[in-house]
């Protein structure tokens, strides 16, 4: 098992209170397994991520382990982090894109992550320049500047560097969303590649763009307000869903045939509860077509079916 | 009601102006009232400066922009604040339309100064829960609120309510849902049909194309900023004729075929019309000497031909200076 999640809690400290954004979370992801982590804006994706990495000043590791390859992340411990930082486990941030900085050039920026990983940059430069060419990109973006590049450009730029070190786990978080269509493929498709070629073992691919997972994703996860829902193999998830909130998330999605004479679709009525004193029990209760009194006991996160694990008191 | 005809943008670049940039290339469309038209291509195409020249943000380089017959081209100060009582913007960043440090009823106050000083509290009170309501919005749960304490699609939704308080004919909406979530999006999709069924017209521009064909009647594709093809929407998005039409209908990604299956039926239609172009095989049936375009612009549409009713396409090369496949 590349990556092993158990019961985590990760809070975010403010004035008011802890913001719960990752509230008892468990799972695995497998050797070679690329998931993606779907739900709406706020549910604690970008939480699981940084978590799996670096805890900012503010949030607080309230409990639970991270385990990869067997050997147990110290997520709490800043410094001790640090040799597992970049070269088992790397992290393309939210908008990684538009933090590049804008006065290094791309090769400069490269040799400087490098070199704060203790590693130089001519000897790993055949590699680095034998990969951008798998991604498309010739070896002259390194002498470029970051506003010289697309948007798909820079994502796959950022896709080579992250990985250089063959990490055991890349966590991806909106890599594709700001891109359009044909530069999103790209991106989405050299992310395969790359678990294809083993220079990552395991993926963890983050958005809110469910078709986007459905190419590139052997598993789908499904959050809600910093609990799970669901997850199951990317076909399951889209064809045949189980959690009440799956469904209605599925169903919210126009396909591509769709037209709103034809199929009218409908969002999700409500909002996620607050994070800071969320509710007891099911945190769907108060939007669920088939909440009952048994949901104000949260629901255990437990396997249906091989594979296929669900946190709801509806399903049996 | 709003027509485009061979509109033309150039940006002046580089330090002495050397390198221009010809962004928008002779674009010819038109909306209707009570209809969406989705402006779609992908990043860098023109959209943008397309939606900015109609709502006057930006100059045009050339070409003329016309609304219920009226040449709108150039206004003066006077006529563009009446201008835009009828037309309105909702761009893709809802945050960055509010200041963050004035609660939201700031916008709607500083659009009652400028447009309605003389109409009573009571009155206008009325107005913006008609107009809240219309966005199915709760006045309780958004007025008093800063920006920061509302969703995306709460901002939204709110832009889209001050643009109505103005009673406005058209919307030019730029990618307001790429930032939303997907059961955000499909709301502000359903409203905007809604709107459209009470005698709005919307130009919508989008890069994705399932919620442009969701939403729209008409579809124009934008590609480096020459429109290569346009027409009903169904006939479009089923029947692709322009190779970058088709392209980009090959990389949507769909949620019961992979990549690969839509690659594999792309490639038979491609096979189909290799070496060809429709647009200039159209123009010699035509009785017209290949090549002669000028003569093409004479017609209903710049660089374009109506392959069937309703169903628009231009040369098959991709970007202005290619050559075509056909050779023409
Ligand atoms: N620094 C912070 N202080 C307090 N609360 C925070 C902080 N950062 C995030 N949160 C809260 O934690 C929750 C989860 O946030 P997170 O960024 O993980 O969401 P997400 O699922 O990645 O959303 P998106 O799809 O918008 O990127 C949200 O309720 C958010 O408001
Ligand atoms: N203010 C500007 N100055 C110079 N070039 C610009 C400016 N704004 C946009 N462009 C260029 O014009 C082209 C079209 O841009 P834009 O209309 O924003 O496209 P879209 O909205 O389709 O992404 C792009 O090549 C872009 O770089
Ligand atoms: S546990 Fe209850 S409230 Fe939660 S999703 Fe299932 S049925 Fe709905
Ligand atoms: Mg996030
Ligand atoms: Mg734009």
């Amino acid at each position: 098992m590349a990556l092993s999640v158990t019961d985590l809690r990760v809070y975010y400290r403010t004035l008011k209170g802890d913001v719960k954004a990752l509230d008892g979370v468990t799972f695995d992801v497998a050797d070679g397994e690329i998931m993606g982590i779907a739900g709406e804006s706020g549910c604690g994706k970008t939480t699981l991520g940084k978590a799996l990495i670096r805890l900012d000043n503010r949030m607080r590791h309230a409990g639970g382990t991270v385990a990869l390859d067997g050997e147990k992340l110290p997520i709490a411990d800043d410094a001790a982090m640090r040799r597992h930082r970049y070269r088992e486990v790397s992290l393309i941030p939210q908008y990684a894109m538009s933090a590049m900085n804008p006065t290094r050039k791309i090769g400069k920026m490269i040799r400087d992550l490098l070199a704060a990983h203790g590693v130089r940059y001519a000897e790993v430069l055949p590699e680095l320049e034998r990969r951008l060419a798998l991604v498309g990109l010739d070896a002259e973006v390194l002498k470029r500047y970051p506003i010289e590049l697309s948007g798909g450009m820079k994502q796959r730029v950022v896709l080579v560097l992250s990985t250089l070190l063959n990490p055991s786990l890349l966590i991806g978080d909106e890599v594709t969303s700001a891109l359009d269509v044909s530069s999103q493929k790209a991106v989405a498709r050299a992310l395969v590649e790359f678990r294809d070629h083993g220079f990552v073992r395991s993926m963890v691919v983050i958005t809110h763009d469910i078709s986007v997972l459905f190419q590139v994703a052997d598993t789908i996860l499904v959050m809600y307000a910093g609990h799970l829902a669901e997850k199951a193999p990317a076909r399951t998830i889209i064809d045949e869903p189980l959690h009440p909130y799956t469904k209605m998330l599925i169903g919210a999605l126009p396909q591509v045939g769709d037209r709103y004479d034809e199929q009218q679709l409908s969002g999700i009525e409500g909002r996620p509860p607050s994070l800071l004193n969320p509710p007891t029990g099911c945190r769907f209760r108060d939007r669920c077509p088939l909440a009952h009194d048994r949901c104000a006991e949260a629901p255990p996160f437990r396997e249906v079916a091989e594979g296929h694990q669900v946190a709801c008191w509806a399903v049996s | 009601m709003l027509t485009l005809d061979r509109l033309d943008k150039v940006y002046r670049t580089g330090t002495f102006g050397t390198s221009d940039l010809h962004a928008v290339r002779q674009v010819t469309l038109d909306v209707q009232r009570g209809e969406v038209v989705s402006l779609i291509g992908e990043s860098g195409s023109g959209k943008s400066t397309i939606g900015k020249m109609v709502l006057h943000l930006l100059d045009s380089s050339g070409g003329t922009i016309t609304f219920d017959g009226r040449d709108v081209t150039h206004l003066g100060f006077r006529a563009r604040r009446e201008y835009y009582r009828k037309v309105q913007g909702v761009f893709q960043d809802p945050f960055s339309s509010f200041n963050p440090i004035f609660k939201v009823d700031r916008t709607f106050e500083t659009l009652r100064r400028s447009y309605f000083p003389r109409v009573s509290s009571s009155d206008w009170r009325g107005r913006l829960e008609e107009a809240l309501a219309a966005v199915s919005l709760e006045p309780g749960d958004i007025l008093g609120k800063f920006p920061h304490q509302l969703s995306g699609g709460q901002l939204q939704r709110l832009l889209i309510a001050r643009a109505l308080l103005l009673d406005i004919e058209l919307l030019v909406a730029d990618e307001i849902i790429s930032m939303l979530d997907a059961s955000t999006r499909i709301d502000v999709l359903n409203l905007l049909v809604e709107l459209k069924s009470r005698g709005l017209g919307i130009l919508f521009v989008t890069h994705d194309l399932s919620l442009g064909n969701y939403v729209s009647d008409r579809v124009v594709i934008l590609y480096k900023g020459r429109v290569v093809e346009r027409g009903v929407t169904a006939a479009v998005f089923d029947d692709p004729l322009h190779p970058y039409t088709r392209d980009l209908l090959a990389s949507v990604p769909h949620l019961d075929r992979t990549w690969e299956d839509v690659e594999a039926e792309e490639a038979e239609r491609s096979a189909a019309l290799a070496g060809r172009c429709l647009y200039h095989e159209a123009l010699a049936a035509q009785g017209r000497a290949l090549g002669e375009e000028a003569s093409a612009a004479d017609g209903d549409d710049v660089g374009l031909v109506e392959h069937s009713p309703g169903h628009f396409v231009g040369c098959f090369r991709l970007a202005a200076g290619d050559p075509c496949p056909a050779g023409a």
